[in-house]
């Protein structure tokens, strides 16, 4: 899985000459081999050295700040989104969503490689939600579209339909 | 920009870390760990960092990672990498290893947790050949790997294994003094224990096996790899079974009483530890005794095994005499009004006893004294004298909780005579300040008494001999064990047997005439005395220990009298008793995060339960899913909404509603033809598999874990048919007919073999779903036989019954109500309730309201009953009852909403319908 996420990444990335990947361990760890010097491991790190290789290091963040957010969610997605829990995933879109209201991407203004890597954790979590659980997540929704569509992102996931009307109106209280 | 962080909280040693070693300015904030600082999180999650421009950072390695930036270092791959591996591999093993040492007390088990992370370290740092991880000099990667290792490297007491490379790395960071000070600063020089209040707020860590909750978060691909294989063999063995069909052999289904050991069976006596009589059992009681007992007894009989299992209610006792003088009736009538509540409750709970007696009896006393007299000839019986207060007054000793006075350690007021309620010290009568008689409040005087005393230590030998046997052949559980070892490591002393008190069992001794037995030495003969009062023959039993396997289910602080006290007692007696051979203790279960409390009203005790409108089979299910199996474990109203709506609901109850109904809409009622493909084949071998585990782990008391197989079942069962698609191949030509029968009928199967594992769990839902497919009754004993076999007991044209949903939706406003009604300061009503199950709830909280006028408290109590009213209309309604019982419910209803209009103070109108407009 991580490593069709890293070739979907290299594509998006326009990188011409693809890179040999291996993976490690139970959990299949994505290991990067390198030409020039020790193997990569890893699969936030080797998106990062993928960014770099591409000449884009405007997608790892433009400011220490925001460098230091994309770093943040991509530490999310490895941790607490690839170990959720059933319990879990009410809180993690309640959060996110929540976290979304104001952004348009997950650094603020500037798609990041931290949305693409969510995107692709996110996708069967998104695909599992009733369309009315998709409106309850609307800002989470929103911006799942918006990666979805993001041109090069998608790949190698199948696209999830989101209406952009709402059928259910907001419930009494 | 400021720095959020909490004491004792080891991610917040990451970031002071960062913080001091960059020099970076930056104020700092402690906060309590429950400070929900990040706004967008709901959980509380700290440390936090606030940037200038009002974002929060809530991820400890990011803001170290911005600390180091800030101030000119910037992070390089390999430093990204290794903050990866912090945050995906070690601190899993860290978490889970900090949790065992500073919270289960497993200190000597945190090197196997942390063996595989700390030999990578190592191997890192050894092939590199540089003093830090990333090179000649401190980076980022360092304070956070040597802050996240602080708390186990540091702890003197942690014998972590010889890691040559990391304990040189570790100094080498440590001796960097903002580090050191910082770690000061978290840990406050507590070491590990300065992060218990911290450890006590997470969540516990996953398992290692993983199997108490598996990430979901797989896609299909990596789940099917990940799936288990079958070789040929094994797909043959499972098409065997498969065909073998029902035995024909005759089954001993009716128990016939009395239940005597039997030669050439498995002989296996069941006892539940004797609840006390004077408390109403609340569920932490009810799961760790009798609940688990009963699943277990049920299991065995479905086995074949020759099963007797008993129980009965503590009677004797101070504070059974204490219950009857506030009561105003005599000891006896309070036994025998809560014995009976006793027994209501747990008929409720379908406790299937052979027999649930009392302690009270003759027999009681026969056996009791007859162990006595041996323990006596034998000579394991000595005198010693006592003081203790003795009331002139009231011409007795004091024993216990009948003098109050000041505590000696704490001062508080009203501390009882053998513990204080405040510091829970435990405390010798004589100590008590100002002590006075609770019954005359007369100041007692010290008077001397002689005393019998059991010799435990002329029994040690006999008792270890004995234990080696038991616990190596038996399944005792790992607490049992323990909890036993911790006592004889501490050497026993002799136990004073005997008591200045009325009610109990007299002791026969001229010398000690006006005595009765110490309960913990009379209790456990109960045991005995309700198998005496059950049949004659209860010496087959209990004086068998050849032909009798015993089982002892308890919470675990019952242990050390089943485990060392009572065996002396029988071994002292040396009449060829059986003693216990599997001792089965849970932990404790807590409710949602506190205790349960009588007294405070917090919790659900057992005659609450029923009120709740939650079926007895939906209780025990929760409770066993949730059994402190291994560690402590707790209650929560949230998580059994969710339980019962994911699981029941939604997986199991889905599926076997499923493959019902397709039996029944595409087949007219008929079991279909069934020509296994493959795939067919495949998944019988996985359920096959998954039963045998279930009666693996059931055969040594994992009943908790056992479950999980059930779950896992229905859960294969559902992807099955969600591929397979059998309401489209039905529509499709011959080949795709013929495909969804074979895929309905193995469905219907499935069905069949889950009800039979639900039985010792759900043993109301599991025949309504036998009703429902209209199964065999061979079908329970076949398949559980042996090592378990999935046959096909529902072959092509048998007719099925009438299919029904088995579960119904917990919803999150009848959860939250129930949540507050239990939440402590509960109504009288409610707490005092012992009425039997006959009284519904709502007719209770009427008869309250009777007269006009705006009253909040009846207003509050008329919500509930309102609720609870519109779910029984609900409820009728999705069964389909009859139009008149609808409509008669209904009305009851309406009455009720009007009611609670005029509690409220508004004009009785019906309020609008909500919720239905559309707009």
């Amino acid at each position: 899985m991580a490593l069709r996420e890293l070739s979907s990444l290299e594509k998006y990335l326009g990188l011409k000459k693809p890179n040999k990947y291996s993976t490690q361990g139970d959990k299949k760890v994505p290991v990067l081999q390198n030409n020039n010097g020790p193997p990569l491991l890893g699969l936030a790190t080797i998106a990062c050295h993928l960014a770099k290789e591409a000449k884009r290091p405007e997608l790892l963040g433009d400011t220490a700040e925001s460098r230091a957010v994309v770093q943040q969610w991509l530490e999310y997605r490895v941790t607490k989104l690839d170990s959720c829990t059933k319990e879990d995933i009410k809180f993690i879109l309640k959060d996110l969503n929540l976290y979304l209201q104001d952004k348009v991407y997950l650094a603020g203004n500037r798609f990041t490689v931290a949305d693409t890597l969510m995107y692709y954790g996110i996708h069967p979590l998104i695909v599992d939600l009733a369309i009315q659980e998709k409106e309850q997540y609307v800002n989470v929704t929103r911006w799942f579209d918006h990666i979805q569509h993001y041109p090069g992102v998608r790949h190698h996931l199948p696209p999830v339909v989101v209406l952009k009307n709402r059928i259910y109106t907001s419930r009494h209280h | 920009m400021e720095l959020f962080v909490s004491e004792g909280n080891p991610h917040c040693l990451k970031v002071l870390a960062a913080l001091e070693v960059t020099g970076v300015q930056c104020s700092v904030q402690y906060v309590n760990h429950e400070e929900r600082v990040v706004p967008f999180l709901s959980r509380p999650t700290l440390p936090a960092l606030l940037l200038p421009t009002g974002l929060h950072l809530f991820s400890s390695n990011a803001i170290c990672r911005y600390l180091f930036e800030v101030s000119g270092q910037e992070c390089s791959e390999f430093c990204n990498q290794w903050l990866e591996w912090e945050a995906t591999d070690l601190q899993p093993a860290l978490l889970q290893a900090l949790y065992m040492a500073v919270l289960q007390g497993k200190g000597s088990e945190v090197s196997t947790v942390l063996q595989g992370p700390l030999k990578f370290l190592d191997q890192s740092l050894s092939k590199g050949g540089m003093p830090y991880l990333t090179g000649e000099a401190v980076s980022v990667a360092d304070v956070v790997l040597w802050a996240a290792l602080y708390p186990v490297l540091s702890d003197s007491s942690q014998a972590l294994g010889e890691h040559k490379s990391v304990n040189g790395w570790f100094d080498r960071v440590a001796s960097i003094h903002s580090c050191l000070s910082a770690a000061q600063k978290v840990l406050q020089g507590k070491g590990l224990q300065g992060m218990k209040s911290y450890m006590q707020r997470q969540p516990a860590p996953q398992s290692s096996q993983g199997r108490n909750t598996q990430p979901c978060n797989c896609n299909p691909i990596e789940g099917e790899e990940g799936e288990r294989a079958f070789s040929e063999e094994e797909l043959e063995a499972a098409i065997l079974n498969w065909s073998k069909g029902l035995s024909t052999s005759p089954l001993a289904t009716d128990r016939q009483h009395p239940i005597l050991p039997q030669e050439g069976k498995r002989n296996i006596l069941v006892t539940s530890a004797l609840p006390y009589v004077n408390n109403v059992p609340h569920l932490g009681n009810i799961i760790g005794c009798v609940l688990s007992a009963d699943v277990f007894s049920r299991y065995g009989r479905l086995r074949g095994w020759n099963l007797l299992f008993v129980c009965g209610t503590d009677e004797y006792g101070t504070a059974t005499e204490n219950k009857a003088r506030e009561e105003g009736l005599t000891p006896q009538l309070i036994c025998d009004k809560y014995h009976a509540v006793h027994s209501s409750i747990y008929k409720w709970f379908q406790i299937d006893f052979d027999f649930f007696g009392r302690t009270t009896t003759e027999k009681q006393t026969e056996i009791a004294q007859d162990i006595f007299w041996r323990l006596h000839k034998n000579g394991f019986l000595v005198e010693d004298t006592v003081e203790q207060l003795r009331c002139e007054q009231c011409q007795r000793f004091l024993a216990d909780r009948f003098v109050e006075g000041i505590c000696p350690h704490c001062k508080y007021p009203e501390a009882r005579g053998d513990q204080c309620d405040k510091c829970g010290r435990l405390i010798n009568a004589v100590e008590l300040r100002e002590p006075q008689c609770k019954v005359c409040r007369q100041t007692p005087v010290i008077r001397s008494s002689k005393h019998l005393f059991l010799d435990l230590p002329k029994l040690e030998t006999q008792l270890e001999q004995w234990l080696e046997k038991s616990t190596s052949t038996g399944d005792w559980t790992t607490n049992a064990k323990q909890i036993t070892r911790s006592w004889l490591r501490d050497g026993l002393k002799p136990r004073c047997i005997t008591r200045d008190l009325l009610w109990g069992t007299p002791v026969p001794h001229p010398d000690f005439k006006e005595k009765v037995f110490y309960v913990w030495f009379d209790a456990p003969i109960g045991y005995l005395s309700i198998t005496a009062n059950y049949t004659d023959e209860w010496e087959k039993w209990w004086k068998n220990p050849h032909q009798v396997e015993l089982y002892n289910f308890m919470a675990k602080d019952n242990v050390p009298f089943h485990s060392v006290v009572f065996p002396c007692s029988l071994l002292g007696a040396q009449d060829n008793y059986t003693l216990v051979s599997h001792l089965v203790a849970t932990e404790y279960l807590n409710y949602e995060d506190t205790k349960f409390s009588k007294s405070r009203g917090v919790g659900v005790f057992g005659d609450m339960a029923k009120d709740t409108g939650i079926p007895a089979d939906v209780w025990r299910f929760y409770l066993l899913y949730v059994r402190p199996e291994g560690q402590d474990s707790a209650f929560s109203w949230a998580d059994m909404a969710l339980k019962n709506n994911s699981e029941l609901l939604n997986n199991l109850g889905n599926f076997i509603n499923r493959a019902g109904m397709f039996v029944t809409k595409f087949f007219e009622g008929y079991v279909p033809v069934m020509e296994l493909q493959q795939e067919d084949k495949k998944l019988l071998a996985l359920v096959g598999w998954e039963l045998q585990q279930y009666i693996q782990l059931m055969d040594k008391v994992k009943i908790r874990d056992a479950l999980k197989h059930i779950l896992n079942i229905s859960r294969h069962g559902n992807q099955y048919i969600q591929v397979n698609e059998p309401w489209k191949n039905i529509k499709g030509g011959d080949t795709e007919r013929q495909r969804a029968g074979t895929v309905t009928g193995v469905s219907v199967n499935i069905a069949c073999l889950l009800s039979v594992m639900l039985m010792p769990y759900m043993p109301e839902v599991s025949q309504t779903i036998r009703n429902q497919l209209n199964a065999p009754q061979s079908c329970v004993s076949t398949m559980l036989q042996d090592n378990g076999t999935f046959v096909c007991s529902l072959c092509a044209g048998h007719r099925i019954g009438t299919v029904s949903p088995l579960f119904q939706k917990l919803e999150a406003d009848q959860i939250e109500a129930l949540k507050k009604r239990f939440g402590g300061q509960q109504t009288p009503q409610s707490t005092a309730s012992t009425q039997p199950a006959a009284v519904p709830a709502p007719a209770a909280a009427v008869e309250v309201v009777t007269v006009n006028g705006v009253d909040p408290e009846k207003a509050k109590q008329l919500t509930q009953a309102v609720a609870e009213q519109g779910d029984k209309v609900r409820a009728l309604k999705a069964q389909n009852a009859e139009k008149t019982v609808i409509t008669a419910e209904v009305a009851k209803l309406l009455d009720l909403k009007k009611q609670l209009a005029l509690a409220e103070g508004k004009s009785p109108e019906p309020a609008p319908q909500k919720g239905k407009k559309k707009k």
